[in-house]
């Protein structure tokens, strides 16, 4: 019966006929030989147009402080924690991708690792800026570090915010050993194969001097693999603390135990989302085909797909959990997203995260990467939605009705959110031009295992 | 050549090419061998050098180190020099001190075995006299080379090199020092 299970074939996950020399050549062509693009450079200048505002919005907060954001009492955090948690679950989706793939030997994520990586350290960097700005005070945010100061204060060990710049500090320091650590031999490669002076000792300096001996990959190979092992469990740690700041407030639909699992679908959901919607139009721009793969965005589709299903599951098992317990203030709170005056998030969240993304379920649509494009950058929009709506439909109206108030966005609100999309791209476009965005010595490895097998 | 030799480097156009010259030249009897390639390649370096890396050590140590001193930060400053009492809770609220313990195990096991890597690997070391070899630029794209050092007690120049050529390399060069 074994023709029941045979399948066609999987397209494979490196161009056929690509070695060490080719790959090698497209990939250090995108830094070293490939002409700034009119393309490239519109979306720099949109992007750096975006950071701008972004900046503005920060001087300005500076000086008048967070009234300038509609938050208020009741509704004390919105958008701000939004797009912390936001930006900090897409960071989650990049590491799972390198570390996890990397520990179960999944051999095809040579080529998205970097990009994923990269992906990481930048939404990381960015959502840390986020609850320093919300603080209030944001200059005397090192409070939160225990030095010994001469108002004899120590930092409040129990508390869940607490935890969490120690998940912060330590997922973003961590994810750029992580990215430079695997990045040194190519930048040994880019210094070798540089033309101009200068630009071989930008490189050489960065590359420390990788020569490629036995021993180096030896040891590279070991502390990868040490990385990896270790920021699987920091993916999860660092994303239960972000969902523990709300398990521990007290207020209806925050105090679950089913925060941290939840919260952890929902960042990997989120990140594999990010990672098509940057790797689609990357692979064009830079003509890297050959390397990422149709197979390659058919297969984080379906990762993607996976973890929407999980967390459209967490969506279910708190609704269910809500009415099973009859708490007079939980099923308020719940029926209150289903039909209440912010039942629009509730169910935009839906569509976003549970129906269109059935859709990835056909072969048919996992290939078309127009399709999967949109609806990734769907699932991002339903993710911040859905943060959105977690945060304000609990807030805005918890026991006392004397308590209760509406909360509306203002304009530097929605300048924070996009300010950051444009730092975030900023730094990613320059990156990809400086750095080389597929991890060439694995690539080279996968092509030459491949060959192997094949002759 | 009148330089003081850093030793012959043979460049070798693929992976087994090299794995097979550097197990040759190692039961021939030479002692200080370094084999270079693109890529890492399964076992070489495990031939070349039986030694263990120490990275996965380095790693433990500083997850005990990190995790260890975090939670003596959590311990002293909550329990021992300023106890506050928060609505009968224990000064030692041992359970609540545990994530950033976790966080800083992870931090630290990190940052250790990348310096293990580095210092083991004695990077940064931004000159060495392969860097001089033109043909050496290759060794990072698609080239592999294995180098015999000079003070090698086997190394004889004449004879290493026509040990050399019979592992047939594309070419033999001679590194200064």
């Amino acid at each position: 019966m074994s023709t029941v299970f045979s399948r066609e074939p999987q397209p494979p996950v490196i161009a056929p006929g690509e070695d060490a020399s080719s790959v090698t050549r497209s990939v250090s062509g995108v830094v070293l030989k490939l002409p700034i693009g009119l393309r490239w450079m519109g979306s720099l200048g949109f992007a750096v147009m975006l950071t701008g505002i972004f900046l503005v919005g920060i001087c300005w907060l500076l000086y008048a402080g967070v009234g300038i954001w509609g938050l208020n009492i009741p509704v004390a955090w919105a958008f701000a924690i939004t797009n912390y948690v936001w930006w900090i679950a897409i960071g989650m989706g990049g590491t799972f991708i390198s570390a996890a793939m990397y520990v179960t030997r999944q051999h095809w994520r040579a080529s998205i690792n970097r990009l994923a990586e990269s992906m990481t350290v930048f939404a990381v960097a960015v959502s840390g800026l986020f609850p320093i700005f919300h603080l209030g005070r944001p200059w005397f945010f090192y409070w939160l570090f225990p030095y010994p100061d001469v108002m004899d204060l120590w930092p409040q060990w129990r508390s869940s915010l607490e935890w969490d710049f120690w998940a912060i500090i330590a997922y973003l320091i961590v994810s750029i050993l992580f990215l430079y650590a695997g990045m040194l031999p190519d930048l040994a490669t880019l210094r070798d194969r540089a033309s101009r002076r200068l630009v071989a000792i930008f490189y050489g300096l960065l590359s420390l001097g990788w020569r490629g001996e036995a021993q180096h990959w030896r040891r590279l190979e070991s502390v990868t693999l040490m990385l990896a092992g270790l920021s699987v469990p920091l993916v999860f740690s660092v994303h239960s603390m972000v969902a523990l700041d709300f398990s521990e407030g007290l207020v209806p639909g925050w105090h679950s135990t089913i925060f941290p699992p939840y919260f952890i679908a929902g960042a990997l959901f989120s990140g594999f989302a990010m990672v098509l919607v940057l790797a689609i139009p990357m692979r064009r721009l830079f003509g890297l085909q050959a390397y990422l793969t149709d197979r390659h965005i058919s297969v984080i589709a379906k990762l993607m797909l996976a973890a929407g299903l999980w967390i459209d599951y967490s969506y279910a098992s708190e609704i269910f959990t809500v009415f099973y317990s009859m708490d007079q203030f939980d099923v308020r709170m719940e029926m209150n997203r289903f039909l209440g005056p912010y039942a629009w998030l509730f169910w935009s969240t839906m569509a976003f995260n549970f129906v269109q993304i059935q859709l990835l379920w056909f072969e048919r649509i996992r290939r078309n990467h127009v399709a999967v494009f949109v609806i990734a950058l769907g699932v991002l929009y339903g993710m911040w939605l859905e943060r959105l709506m977690l945060i304000v439909t609990s807030l805005y109206q918890d026991f006392m009705p004397s308590a209760w108030g509406m909360f509306y966005p203002t304009f530097w609100d929605f300048a924070f959110l996009f300010g950051s999309v444009g730092l975030f791209l900023s730094l990613y476009l320059v990156f990809s031009r400086l750095m080389p965005m597929l991890s060439m010595y694995e690539l080279r490895k996968l092509a030459h295992k491949r060959s192997e097998v094949a002759g | 050549m009148s330089a003081k030799l850093h030793g012959l480097l043979a460049e070798f156009a693929d992976a087994e090419q090299l794995h097979g010259a550097a197990l040759r030249t190692k039961h021939e009897g030479y002692l200080f061998i370094e084999a270079y390639s693109p890529y890492a390649i399964e076992g070489l370096a495990e031939a070349l050098h039986p030694r263990k890396v120490h990275v996965p050590f380095w790693t433990l140590v500083g997850g005990i180190l990190g995790g260890g001193i975090m939670y003596f930060v959590e311990w002293y400053s909550a329990a021992i020099d300023y106890p506050i009492n928060v609505g009968g809770r224990p000064p030692f609220s041992w359970p609540a001190f545990f994530p950033p313990t976790f966080e800083m195990t992870l931090l630290w096991a990190s940052v250790f075995g990348v310096f293990a890597m580095l210092i083991g690997n004695g990077l940064p070391r931004l000159h060495h006299p392969l860097f001089a070899i033109p043909e050496f630029e290759r060794g990072s794209s698609d080239r592999f080379f294995l180098l015999l050092r000079a003070h090698d007690p086997h190394f004889d120049l004449p004879r290493t090199r026509d040990f050399l050529a019979t592992l047939a390399p594309l070419s033999i060069i001679e590194v200064p020092e």
